[in-house]
C-alpha cells in the first residue's frame, strides 16, 4: 500500500514540476504548482508527519498558491511568453548544469550515508504523543528564541510588501523621466507581450 | 507488486534530489520572473522532504520543526518577491527577467 501510494504521489510531484517548468501560460505554471506541493504533502503524510502536511496544504497549496494566481491575474501575465533565447546557449547550459547536479547528488546517496546522533530533540513517536503534540513541544522549548525571530521576520515582510506595492501619490500617472528612460526599449518591450509569434 | 518490496528513505532522497534540479534547471531557463519564484518554491519543498526524510530516519523530531522554519522564510519571500514584482511591473510594463537591465550599461 505505502508502496503504490508513494510511486503514485511521488510521480504526481514530479510530473507537477516538469509542468511547472514546461508550461507557456503562468496560470497552468501555478497550477501544477499546486498539484505538485499536495503531493509532496501526502509524501509528508507517509513519512508520518501529519502537522508538517496539514501546514503544507493550508500555507503552500493554498495561501502560496492562492497568491501567485492573484498576482498573475493582477499584472495581466497570463498570456505566453517569448521563446527567444537572449543569452546564447543558455538553455543548453542549464541542462548540462542540471545533470550535473543530478549526477553528483545520486552519487552522493549511493555512496555516502549521512552520520549523526540521532534523537538529540526527542524521537518521533512517544506513547500518548501524537505528532503535534510532538511538535509544539520541540517548537515551544528547544527553538523557541528562532520561532520568536520568525514572527519579527514575518512582520518585517509584511510591512516591507506594503511599502513596495503601495502606490504613492505622485505615481498615480508615470513621470515623464520614466517614459524617457522607457524609451529606448519599450517598443521592444511591448511587443514581447503583446504578441509573442511577432518575435519568434 | 514484490512482497519484500520496501521504499526506503532513499527513494525519498532521490525524488527530493530530483525536484530540485528541476527547480534549479527551470530558474535557469525560464524569463518569466513570476515562474522563475514558482521554481524557487519547488527547490525549497524538495529541501523540505529531504528535512522530513531525514527526521524519520534519525528519528528526531527537529528535522520536522525546521520545515516550519523553512515554510515561513518562503511565505516571507513570496510575499516580498511579489511586491517588487507587482513595483517592477508598474514601472516597465513587463515581467520577464531581461527586462529589467538598465544597470548593464
Amino acid at each position: 500500500m505505502r508502496e503504490v501510494l508513494f510511486f503514485l504521489f511521488g510521480g504526481g510531484a514530479l510530473a507537477g514540476s516538469i509542468g511547472v517548468v514546461l508550461g507557456r501560460n503562468p496560470v497552468h505554471c501555478a497550477l501544477f504548482l499546486a498539484q505538485t506541493l499536495v503531493c509532496v504533502a501526502v509524501l509528508f503524510l507517509l513519512e508520518d508527519a501529519e502537522l508538517v502536511a496539514a501546514v503544507q496544504v493550508i500555507v503552500y497549496a493554498s495561501a502560496v498558491v492562492v497568491l501567485f494566481l492573484f498576482v498573475i491575474m493582477l499584472l495581466g501575465v497570463d498570456r505566453e511568453e517569448a521563446v527567444t533565447e537572449p543569452i546564447k546557449y543558455q538553455r543548453p547550459a542549464a541542462i548540462a548544469i542540471g545533470a550535473l547536479v543530478i549526477a553528483e547528488i545520486l552519487y552522493l546517496t549511493g555512496h555516502q550515508w549521512a552520520t549523526g546522533a540521532s534523537s538529540v530533540h526527542g524521537t518521533i513517536h512517544v506513547k500518548g504523543q501524537d505528532n503535534v503534540e510532538r511538535v509544539a513541544r520541540v517548537l515551544f522549548t528547544d527553538f523557541l528564541w528562532p520561532f520568536e525571530i520568525t514572527a519579527a521576520l514575518l512582520v518585517i515582510a509584511v510591512v516591507g510588501s506594503i511599502v513596495l506595492a503601495r502606490r504613492s501619490g505622485q505615481r498615480a500617472e508615470p513621470p515623464l523621466d520614466a517614459d524617457l528612460l522607457d524609451q529606448p526599449e519599450s517598443s521592444e518591450g511591448a511587443s514581447v507581450y503583446s504578441s509573442p509569434e511577432a518575435t519568434s | 507488486m514484490i512482497a519484500d518490496f520496501v521504499i526506503t528513505d532513499s527513494y525519498y532522497l532521490v525524488l527530493a534530489a530530483l525536484m530540485f534540479t528541476i527547480g534549479a534547471v527551470g530558474l535557469l531557463v525560464r524569463r518569466n520572473v513570476l515562474i522563475m519564484f514558482m521554481c524557487v518554491e519547488l527547490m525549497l519543498n524538495a529541501a523540505n522532504l529531504t528535512f522530513v526524510t531525514f527526521a524519520r530516519r534519525l528519528n528526531d523530531i527537529g528535522g520536522q520543526v525546521i520545515v516550519f522554519f523553512t515554510l515561513v522564510v518562503a511565505a516571507a519571500e513570496v510575499a516580498i518577491g511579489l511586491a517588487i514584482i507587482v513595483a517592477i511591473f508598474r514601472r516597465r510594463r513587463g515581467a520577464t527577467a531581461d527586462d529589467v537591465d538598465l544597470l548593464k550599461g
